[in-house]
């Protein structure tokens, strides 16, 4: 056999029949496939997510609004947090993490590529368990569909007396099964980052987006697990006769709320760490420059993860807990200010004195910078127990946490998706669309986010279907929900961009960005072997030593 | 075409910024034209959080300013202009850079820290006064229930509090868990079943005072509204004396239709025979203002309304609809306007 032959594997060869395609997608196992898998499936929900959003906010547009009733608008708010947390945010950092990381290494695949064919299908089977309550979670008893509890379902809400039927099932059932696939692919996750590094790449040459996301998949195994334990625990109670957490027998709702935020704080960091990660990768590369204090960088995040561990109960400031423990809550949260005050000195840093070359992967990471601030800030407040006992529960922190999720992890994450597009697809995305997104989704979040703020100061819960007239709330829920549809429109660009340019777009090349991390050695899309020789580095930046040889990174570091 | 595009972009943008200053006007404005509003406390314990939130925003103020300046001058400044495609100079970190920006954030830290301590420490571990006002507020699936144990006054959804004395209410649940939210008198503080909580105030103007439940406790969380009715001392003694009293006994066809179907299971007229305790207490009805927890005002017409089917007001309520006849129903809310 000449050696041609296998240099040229007949580029040509009939397309396969769609149905061996698709079938190929099901049965894949690899990482690149599942992490798309991943990303589409997370895209898929968002829309979801997006339409309930939108249907609260055209419901609270005006006081004794009778758009929905109590019952839907329920349904709505419950399954928009559910969707957005366990059926979005989470299935998009797991894509990214799982076609980033083994290329970002100069691995050919994860660890255990089985194990993550398994976690990707058990939490896909966890969303439709979810939404098959549409049409299952009425029961014999007639009584509702959706789920109605709340995201943070509350007891004694979720027990038989006050929860009939099987909605509440529902969501037990798709969050515990989900739970396991979140459990598996985080296990996969710090196998691959700890086994399976090419040679030369020590801990400490490791991109910023590995270590972020080992940080990420140890979280999720400290921090998922008690939430599956509290549903096994939940399941027991309404099924078996136990009173973990029946009032009505002795047992104890606070026990609930901190099981539920022992998982539920970590969570936000579970989900912002690896958008924390999209910012290290994408504001050195368009700013031109290494990221300032990579060691630094490495310890803040171990450190955000290890005291994001010991802050869950100032979700409790208003349940009454001794003035002692609000203390120590109120210190815990406070202190992880410092190293994420830390971080975004770092990215300031690093775009400090370089060339910002305003691509929309780098608009939304300078979107990202302002909005993670602000949120940041408004997060100290919150965590001042006082100021949160009347802030708790209103629309001050609705508005504070989507700042943190859609300012901050969402702008990265759109970040994301516009700089490893042509890696994912081999094709540029249109440049004009992805700037129109941004300015749109951009005025549409201010709108929406920066006027929820006021309501809440203004003494508006959460969680109400309707509202009395007279109390100064009116003006500001026209505003926030003009601002949805801003952002509506700036997701429809999104997606349509996506699709065109999947289609239409011009060849991205291997490198269109000029970037450093091993991802870009390889072809666009990389082939499922990813590298046909497995690379060899010597610093943070193999890309940069091998451009640059006359100044190469291993001399500094 | 250019020019004219020109001046309508100007005029886009100047109606955009006079839009936006009205707005943030409006916005600094808002506190006062809500009834509602945290940032005008009247009572001690919502005058210390106000001025503890005051400092911390000016805190995060001068943060923001600080930083956001950064960002926007590293945005504008080092913007990549013209065609020059020559790397800047490549800088890896600083090690007294990063020790300036963790030291400064730990002593910012450290003093807020101290200044919100102080004040939980102020508010949750408050001495209680002998003579203090002693309210239980009960939370139920949507109203709430005021017992006050030592004046042997039992009401509903109308708390009545003595101006300038302090009151400590204790807070407990019928069913699921609530939270008591009236933003000028304090923060809120949950009723949850199974975990007595307590708060107090010590409101310092006479008036009426709004609120509303502020944990989510199922269907019509949105219509659990609070209205606390803050007296003088002699208007709140009159009050007690009033609910004191036991209901108007009379003989009416109302009285016997009320008794002779559930009503009786759930409501309480002292005196008589409805001694039921899952729904509000109806012995002076009449005194209160609003019915179904300040859904509705308390007129003739809403009590029929209520009575005939009260998920046309609050979808969701634990009253079912008796299925009562015009002729019932008339005969009812005649006996409901005699109490009291």
């Amino acid at each position: 056999m000449s050696t041609n032959s296998v240099a040229w594997p007949i580029p040509d060869a009939a397309p396969r029949p769609l149905v061996e395609q698709l079938h190929g997608w099901v049965t894949t196992v690899d990482h690149k496939r599942l992490g798309i898998l991943y990303i589409v499936y997370a895209l898929l929900f968002l829309v979801i997510g997006g339409v309930e959003a939108t249907i609260m906010r055209i419901q609270l547009m005006r006081p004794q609004n009778d758009f929905v009733s109590p019952q839907v608008f329920n349904r709505m708010f419950t399954m928009h947090g559910t969707t957005m947390i366990f059926f979005v945010a989470m299935p998009l950092v797991f894509g990214f993490g799982n076609y980033l990381v083994p290329l970002m290494i100069g691995a050919r695949d994860m660890a255990f590529p089985r194990l993550n064919a398994f976690s990707f299908w058990m939490t896909a089977f966890g969303g439709l368990l979810l939404y098959f309550s549409f049409i299952g979670g009425d029961g014999l008893y007639g009584a509702g569909n959706a789920p109605d509890v709340g995201w943070f379902a509350y007891a004694p809400l979720t027990s038989q007396t006050f929860s009939r039927g099987h909605s509440t099932d529902f969501w037990i059932l798709s969050l515990l099964v989900s739970g396991f696939g979140s459990v598996g692919t985080a296990i996969n996750i710090i196998a691959t980052i700890l086994s399976m590094r090419c040679p030369g790449m020590t801990l400490g040459r490791m991109p910023l987006l590995a270590w972020l996301n080992l940080t990420m998949a140890g979280l999720v195994i400290l921090a998922v697990s008690p939430l599956t334990a509290a549903q096994a625990m939940l399941l027991i109670d309404r099924y078996l006769g136990a009173h973990f957490f029946d009032t009505q027998a002795g047992g104890s709702a606070v026990i609930w709320m901190h099981f539920f935020w022992i998982f539920g704080h970590p969570e936000v960091y579970v989900l912002v760490i690896p958008a924390f990660a999209f910012a290290s990768e994408i504001i050195p590369v368009f700013s031109r420059k290494p990221i300032f204090g990579y060691p630094v960088m490495v310890a803040a995040t171990l450190c955000i993860g290890f005291i994001g561990m010991s802050v869950w109960a100032h979700h409790m400031f208003t349940v009454g807990m001794s003035a002692g423990a609000n203390t120590f809550f109120v210190l815990s949260t406070m202190a992880i200010a410092v190293p994420t005050g830390i971080k975004i000195f770092n990215w300031l840093a690093t775009m400090w004195g370089g060339q910002i070359h305003f691509k929309t992967p780098m608009l939304f990471c300078a979107g990202f910078l302002f909005q993670f601030l602000i949120a940041g800030l408004t997060g100290i407040m919150l965590s001042v127990a006082p100021f949160n006992w009347q802030l708790g529960s209103s629309y001050f922190v609705v508005a504070h946490f989507h700042y943190v999720i859609v300012g901050g992890i969402l702008f990265t994450t759109f970040g994301a998706f516009y700089y490893w597009f042509p890696k994912m697809s081999g094709r540029m995305y249109n440049e004009a669309l992805g700037k129109l997104h941004f300015w749109l989704f951009f005025i549409g979040f201010h709108l929406t986010f920066d006027f929820m703020h006021i309501p809440g100061i203004l003494g508006m819960p959460r969680r109400i279907y309707t509202y009395e007239p007279g109390r100064g709330w009116e003006l500001w829920n026209v505003i926030v929900t003009i601002g949805a549809f801003f952002q509506a429109a700036g997701i429809l660009i999104f997606v349509a961009n996506l699709v065109w340019s999947y289609f239409k777009g011009s060849l991205a090349g291997s490198d269109p960005w000029d970037a450093w991390t091993l991802e870009w050695s390889t072809t666009s899309p990389p082939p499922s072997y990813n590298f046909a020789k497995l690379p060899e580095v010597k610093s943070r930046r193999p890309l940069w030593d091998l451009k640059h040889p006359e100044d190469p990174d291993w001399r500094y570091e | 075409v250019k020019e004219t595009s020109g001046q309508y972009r100007q005029g886009g943008a100047r109606s955009a910024l006079v839009t936006g200053c009205v707005l943030a006007i409006r916005a600094f404005a808002a506190p006062a034209s809500s009834p509602t509003s945290i940032f005008a406390p009247l009572s001690t314990p919502a005058q210390s959080i106000f001025d503890l939130s005051i400092f911390v925003l000016i805190v995060t103020g001068a943060i923001f300013i600080v930083v956001f300046s950064l960002l926007a001058y590293a945005v504008v400044k080092f913007r990549k202009r013209g065609a020059d495609t020559s790397e800047p100079a490549q800088v890896y970190g600083s090690s007294q850079v990063e020790l300036a920006w963790t030291v400064i954030p730990i002593l910012i830290v450290v003093v807020l820290f101290l200044a919100t301590a102080r004040v939980i420490a102020g508010i949750q571990n408050a001495p209680r006064p002998g003579n203090a006002l002693e309210v239980t507020v009960i939370g139920h699936q949507f109203w709430w229930e005021y017992r006050y144990p030592s004046l042997k006054v039992v009401t509903a959804n109308e708390l009545h509090l003595p101006v300038g004395e302090p009151a400590f209410l204790t807070l407990l649940s019928a069913d699921t868990d609530h939270s008591f939210w009236v933003p000028r008198l304090g923060g809120k503080t949950d009723l949850i079943p199974n975990h007595p909580n307590s708060m107090w105030m010590d409101p310092r103007e006479t008036g009426l005072y709004l609120g509303q439940c502020a944990q989510y406790c199922g269907t019509q969380h949105a219509k659990m509204l609070l209205r606390v009715y803050v007296q003088s001392r002699e208007d709140f003694d009159r009050w007690i004396r009033d609910q004191s009293q036991p209901a108007f006994v009379g003989v009416s066809d109302g009285q016997r239709i009320f008794e002779g179907l559930s009503c009786v299971n759930c409501h309480t007229v002292t005196g008589t025979l409805a001694k039921g305790r899952f729904g509000p207490d109806l012995t002076h009805l009449m005194s209160r203002e609003t019915i179904a927890s300040g859904a509705a005002p308390n007129t003739r017409e809403n009590l029929r309304r209520w009575m005939r089917d009260p998920g046309v007001i609050k979808p969701g309520s634990k009253m079912p609809a008796m299925g009562l006849t015009d002729l019932e129903l008339d005969a009812l809310t005649a006996y409901l306007e005699t109490l009291r």
